[in-house]
C-alpha cells in the first residue's frame, strides 16, 4: 500500500501522552548471620507472595564438569523427594495445602528454588523450605527411580532440534568450561548415587552467597523476620564459589552442521559474546541488537519473515550467565531456503556491524527498550524474578534506572561500535541442524561447513 | 449469577484467596461491547479485542483458516502500511500478539499507559479496514507453514495430542479437523475467502474490546466511541451449536512419530457443557486431583510408586485452558512411557485409580489442598494486567460475566467431594478415546 490514509493526513494516529517515570519499589535488604541475603518488597494486589532463592552452584574447579552437571541436575530433581519429616507425596501435599508451589532448577551458575504461596501462609511455606534445605534426605529408591526417569526425559528433550543445536553451540563456544555443558549425559547420570547427592547437598546447598527474594502482599520487616526465624537452622559451610571466568571464546571457524535426515526445517543458530549488564557498552549493544533482530520491528525479522516468509519466529536474544553474557541468534527456516536465509542473516549482521543505523530506527528501538522496562516489573512474579536475577549479577533494582539513562544517552556512533564489536558475522559461531543431503551444497557457496 | 453465600464457618477458616478487580461495561451503537478494569498499581495497560470465531468455525477445505486470518490482521490497513502496527506498538514501548483458539481469536497489546489511546486506535483501525492483499496472503501462508514446521512437523510429539486426538474423540468436521491446517488447504486460501471471513465474523457486534490497567473508565469509553464508533454495524452471525453425541464405546487409534524416541498415550473423555459451571467445575478440579504434583493420584501411582512412566499430565480443554472453551470439550490425560511399559499397563493403572476414586472418594483434605493451589495459581495468572484482561475477556465473551475473575476461587472451593467422586465415575473405558503414539515409522 503506497498511499495510505494516514500518510495522506486524513486519519490522525493518536500521539502518546507524557510517559510516566519508571517507578521502582523500595527493596528491604538484610544479610542474616548465616550469610543469606533476604530481599523483601511489598507489592500488594492479589493475596500472594512470590519467592526466589538462588544458591551459587557452579562446578568445582579441576573436577569433571560432566559429573557435576549430572549430579546437580539429579539433586535439583530429587531435592523435594523427601526430608527428615516428609516423604515425597506428603511434602507435595503440605506445600499444596498452603496454596503453594516450590520448583527447583539448576544451571551452570546457580541452584534455584522458586514459587508462590498464599500470603497468609508465607511463614508455613518458609518452614517447609527450611526443612528441605536442612534435611533433604535423597531416599535411595527415589534417586534410583528419578535417575531412570531423567535418562528417558533427556532422550525426549534431545529429540528436539533446538536442544541439539544449543548443546553443540555452547560446547563449541565454551569447551570444558561449565557453560560448555548444557545438559547431563546419560552415562554420567547412571553413575550418580544417593550418597553423592547427600554429600553435594551438605557441601553446596548453603546460605553464604545465597539470596532469597520475597515479593507480594507482605510487610518487608515481618517477612524478613519470618525468613530469619524459619531458616535459623540452615547453617553455612566452607564452600562458596563464583563461576570461573570463561576462556576466551575461540574464533568461530567453520559452521557446524548436525545432520537431521529428512528434516523439513533447518535449525539455525549464531552466537557470540555480549557485554554484561552494567558494563559501558551494554546499552548501546541492547539497541544495536534490537535494530538488527531483537524485536519484531527489527530489520532481520522484516526481511526473512515479513518480506520473504522463510521462517516463523526469528529472534536475537541476549543471555546473561554470571561469568559473561552472550547473544544467541535463532531461526528455524524451511529446508529449501536454508542458504538464502543464512545469506540474509549474514547480510543484516554485516549491515549492523559496518553501517550506522538511522536516527529514526534507533529512537524507535530506544523507546521499546525503555517502555518494556516498566512492563517487566508490573507484576509480583515479574518483579520477583527481576530482583532475583539482578541480585545474582551483583546488581540492585536501581540498576534499571541507570540502564534507562544509558539507553536514553546512547548515540548512533556508540551503537555502530557495539554492532561492530559483537554482531559482526565474522565473529559469530554458527551451528545448523538440518537435512545435510539437501542443504550442504548451497551452504558451502556461502561459508565453510564442518560436520559436528 | 451471584453465588450463594458460603457458610460462615468455612469462610472463617479459609485464607484470603480471591481478588476484587473492578469491572465496568459499555456498548457502542454498532454492537461492540467494551469492558474496562481500572487498576492504578502500575503504569501499564492491556488492550485486547476478542472476536467470537475460532478454529471450529472454519469451512471444510479451509482447515487452518482462522489462524491464517489472524496473521493477516497484522499486515496493515487502509490507514497504515504493512509493518506499522508492530512499529507503532513497539515504538511506544509495548508488546503485542494474537492467538487463535477453538472458539475465539484474540489480539492484544501490553503498553505503558501513556499509549492507551494508541493501542485502542490500532485495534479499531484494523477492525475497520484491514488490508487484505495477495502479496500479504502469499507471505503469511509461507510464515504459517513455517510455524507448523517448527511446532509440529520438525518436533517430536508436535501434534500430540491436540491435533491428533480430536479425530478419535469427535465425528464432526468442526470438532475433529486439524486447526493448524493442511498445507494444501492453506495454499488454496484466497483473498475472497479472507474478505468473506472478515465480513462475516469480524463485525463489531461479534467483538469485545477490553482495556485493563492504569486508565480512567470514562476516558476509555470516550476513546472507544471516538475510534470504534464509526465502524458500521454488520449482521452478527448466529453461533451454531457444535454439539455432537459422546462416543459409543471406546475409540482407539494409533499414530507413528518418526522423531519421537519413546512411546506415549493420550486419553480423552467428553465432559459436561462448560456453560453449566456447577456441572463442569468438578471435572476441572478432577484433572488436578489426578495430575497436579507429586501428591496427585496419577503422579503418585505411576511416577513415584510404579515407576512405569516418564511423565503424566492432565487438563480440561484441548489447548489446556479449561475455562476458555465452549461445548464440546474434553478432559485429557497425556502419558509418556518407556518401551518396557506397555500401553495396557498404563491404562490398567489409570482405570484402577479412577475406580478407587469413584468408589472410595477422596482422602481427608485432598480436595481442599488441591483447590487451594488451583485458586492461588489462578490469582497468579491474573495478577499481571495482561493475564487479567485475557481471563476477563473470555469470561465476558462466553458467559457475559467478567466478574468471574473475582468469583472463580470461591466457585472452585464449592466443589464437593461427592461431585468429584461422581465425576470420576463417568471417566470409564467405554466412553473414552485412546490414541497411542509409536516412535519410528516413515519420515
Amino acid at each position: 500500500m503506497s498511499a495510505t490514509l494516514a500518510a495522506a493526513g486524513q486519519i490522525v494516529v493518536p500521539a502518546l501522552s507524557k510517559a510516566k517515570p519508571l517507578r521502582l519499589p523500595t527493596v528491604s535488604d538484610t544479610e542474616l548471620d548465616s550469610g543469606l541475603r533476604v530481599l523483601a518488597v511489598r507489592r500488594p494486589g492479589v493475596p500472594l507472595v512470590e519467592f526466589r532463592l538462588r544458591i551459587p552452584f557452579t562446578a568445582p574447579p579441576g573436577r569433571a564438569v560432566g559429573q557435576h552437571v549430572a549430579r546437580s541436575q539429579l539433586l535439583s530433581d530429587t531435592l523435594l523427594s523427601g526430608t527428615a519429616e516428609h516423604g515425597a507425596a506428603d511434602l507435595a501435599a503440605a506445600i499444596q495445602a498452603l496454596g503453594g508451589a516450590i520448583t527447583a532448577s539448576v544451571d551452570a551458575d546457580r541452584l534455584g528454588l522458586g514459587g508462590s504461596v498464599l500470603a497468609s501462609s508465607l511463614p508455613a511455606l518458609l518452614d517447609l523450605l527450611a526443612e528441605v534445605l536442612v534435611s533433604a534426605s535423597y531416599p535411595s529408591e527415589e534417586v534410583v527411580g528419578e535417575r531412570e526417569r531423567l535418562v528417558q526425559e533427556l532422550a525426549i528433550h534431545r529429540s528436539q532440534a533446538g536442544v541439539v543445536a544449543r548443546e553443540v553451540l555452547l560446547h563449541r563456544m565454551y569447551g570444558a568450561h561449565p557453560y560448555g555443558h548444557d545438559l547431563p549425559q546419560p552415562e554420567e547420570i547412571e553413575r550418580v548415587t544417593a550418597a553423592a547427592l547427600r554429600t553435594l547437598h551438605g557441601r553446596r546447598v548453603a546460605p553464604q552467597g545465597a539470596v532469597l527474594t520475597l515479593v507480594g502482599d507482605l510487610q518487608p520487616a515481618k517477612a524478613t523476620a519470618a525468613a530469619a526465624q524459619a531458616l535459623q537452622a540452615w547453617a553455612p559451610t566452607s564452600a562458596s564459589r563464583r563461576t570461573p571466568a570463561p576462556p576466551a571464546i575461540p574464533p568461530p571457524g567453520a559452521a557446524l552442521l548436525v545432520d537431521r535426515p529428512g528434516a523439513v526445517q533447518t535449525t539455525l543458530r549464531l552466537a557470540g559474546p555480549a557485554p554484561s549488564r552494567g558494563t559501558p557498552d551494554a546499552a548501546a549493544f541492547t539497541l544495536a541488537n534490537l535494530v538488527f533482530g531483537g524485536y519484531f520491528s527489527s530489520r532481520w525479522v522484516s526481511n526473512i519473515r515479513e518480506d520473504k516468509g522463510y521462517t516463523y519466529s526469528p529472534h536475537a536474544q541476549v543471555e546473561h550467565p554470571a561469568a559473561g553474557s552472550r547473544v544467541v541468534i535463532s531461526a528455524d527456516v524451511a529446508t529449501d531456503v536454508t542458504a538464502p536465509a543464512l545469506l540474509e542473516t549474514r547480510y543484516e549482521l554485516g549491515r549492523i556491524a559496518t553501517v550506522a543505523v538511522g536516527q529514526d530506527e534507533l529512537d524507535q528501538a530506544r523507546r521499546y527498550a525503555i517502555g518494556t522496562l516498566a512492563l517487566g516489573t508490573a507484576s509480583q512474579a515479574g518483579l520477583a524474578s527481576t530482583i532475583s536475577v539482578l541480585a545474582g549479577a551483583g546488581l540492585e533494582l536501581g540498576y534499571l534506572r541507570e540502564h534507562q539513562r544509558a539507553l536514553e544517552a546512547a548515540t548512533v556512533d556508540e551503537v555502530l561500535a557495539a554492532g561492530a564489536r559483537y554482531l559482526a558475522p565474522a565473529n559469530l559461531t554458527t551451528v545448523l541442524v538440518g537435512d545435510a543431503a539437501n542443504i550442504t551444497g548451497p551452504l558451502r557457496r556461502l561459508i565453510d561447513i564442518e560436520d559436528a | 449469577m451471584p453465588p450463594p453465600a458460603a457458610s460462615t464457618l468455612s469462610r472463617a477458616r479459609r485464607p484470603a484467596m480471591s481478588a476484587s478487580f473492578a469491572v465496568e461495561r459499555g456498548r457502542l451503537d454498532n454492537g461492540l461491547r467494551v469492558l474496562v478494569s481500572p487498576d492504578k498499581a502500575s503504569p501499564v495497560v492491556a488492550v485486547a479485542v476478542y472476536y467470537d470465531v475460532g478454529m471450529r468455525s472454519e469451512p471444510e477445505g479451509r482447515t487452518g483458516f482462522a489462524h491464517l486470518f489472524e496473521h493477516l490482521m497484522f499486515q496493515g490497513s487502509a490507514t497504515l502500511p504493512k509493518g506499522e502496527h508492530f512499529t507503532r506498538v513497539q515504538g511506544a514501548g509495548g508488546t503485542l500478539n494474537g492467538s487463535t483458539h477453538v472458539d475465539y481469536t484474540n489480539y492484544y497489546e501490553l503498553l505503558p499507559s501513556n499509549a492507551t489511546e494508541l493501542g485502542m486506535f490500532l485495534e479499531a483501525d484494523r477492525m475497520r479496514s484491514v488490508a487484505l492483499t495477495e502479496e500479504n496472503l502469499v507471505n503469511q501462508v509461507a510464515v504459517v507453514q513455517n510455524e507448523i514446521r517448527v511446532n509440529v512437523l520438525n518436533r517430536a510429539y508436535g501434534s500430540f495430542p491436540w491435533l491428533t486426538l480430536p479425530p478419535v474423540l469427535y465425528e464432526s468436521f468442526a470438532n475433529s479437523h486439524n486447526g493448524y491446517g493442511d498445507f494444501i488447504d492453506l495454499e488454496s486460501a484466497s483473498l475472497d475467502d479472507a474478505q468473506e471471513f472478515f465480513n462475516r465474523y469480524y463485525a463489531p457486534g461479534n467483538a469485545l474490546l477490553t482495556v485493563a490497567g492504569d486508565v480512567d473508565v470514562d476516558q476509555v469509553l470516550a476513546w472507544a466511541e471516538q475510534h470504534f464508533g464509526d465502524i458500521p454495524a454488520r449482521t452478527v452471525p448466529t453461533r451454531p451449536s457444535f454439539a455432537e453425541p459422546a462416543p459409543k464405546g471406546e475409540q482407539r487409534s494409533t499414530m507413528t512419530d518418526h522423531l519421537a524416541p519413546s512411546p506415549a498415550v493420550a486419553l480423552g473423555w467428553r465432559v459436561p457443557d462448560p456453560a453449566d459451571l456447577t456441572a463442569f467445575l468438578p471435572f476441572v478440579v478432577l484433572a488436578e486431583v489426578l495430575t497436579d504434583g507429586d501428591a496427585s493420584r496419577l503422579q503418585e501411582r505411576l511416577v513415584l510408586r510404579d515407576r512405569s512412566v516418564t511423565s503424566v499430565g492432565g487438563y480440561v480443554g484441548l489447548l489446556g485452558d479449561p475455562l476458555d472453551t465452549r461445548d464440546p470439550t474434553p478432559l485429557l490425560l497425556e502419558v509418556h512411557h518407556p518401551e518396557e511399559t506397555s500401553v495396557d499397563t498404563v491404562l490398567a493403572a489409570i482405570d484402577e485409580e479412577m475406580d478407587r476414586l469413584a468408589q472410595d472418594g477422596l482422602a481427608a483434605a485432598e480436595l481442599e489442598r488441591t483447590v487451594r493451589r488451583m485458586a492461588a495459581r489462578y490469582l497468579r495468572d491474573v495478577d499481571p494486567v495482561l493475564g487479567r484482561a485475557l481471563s476477563m475477556s473470555v469470561f465476558e465473551q462466553q458467559r457475559g460475566r467478567a466478574e468471574l475473575v473475582n468469583e472463580l476461587p470461591d466457585l472452585l472451593s464449592r466443589v464437593t467431594p461427592d461431585q468429584l467422586q461422581a465425576a470420576a465415575a463417568t471417566l470409564q473405558p467405554q466412553s473414552r478415546a485412546v490414541l497411542e503414539l509409536r516412535p519410528g515409522g516413515p519420515a
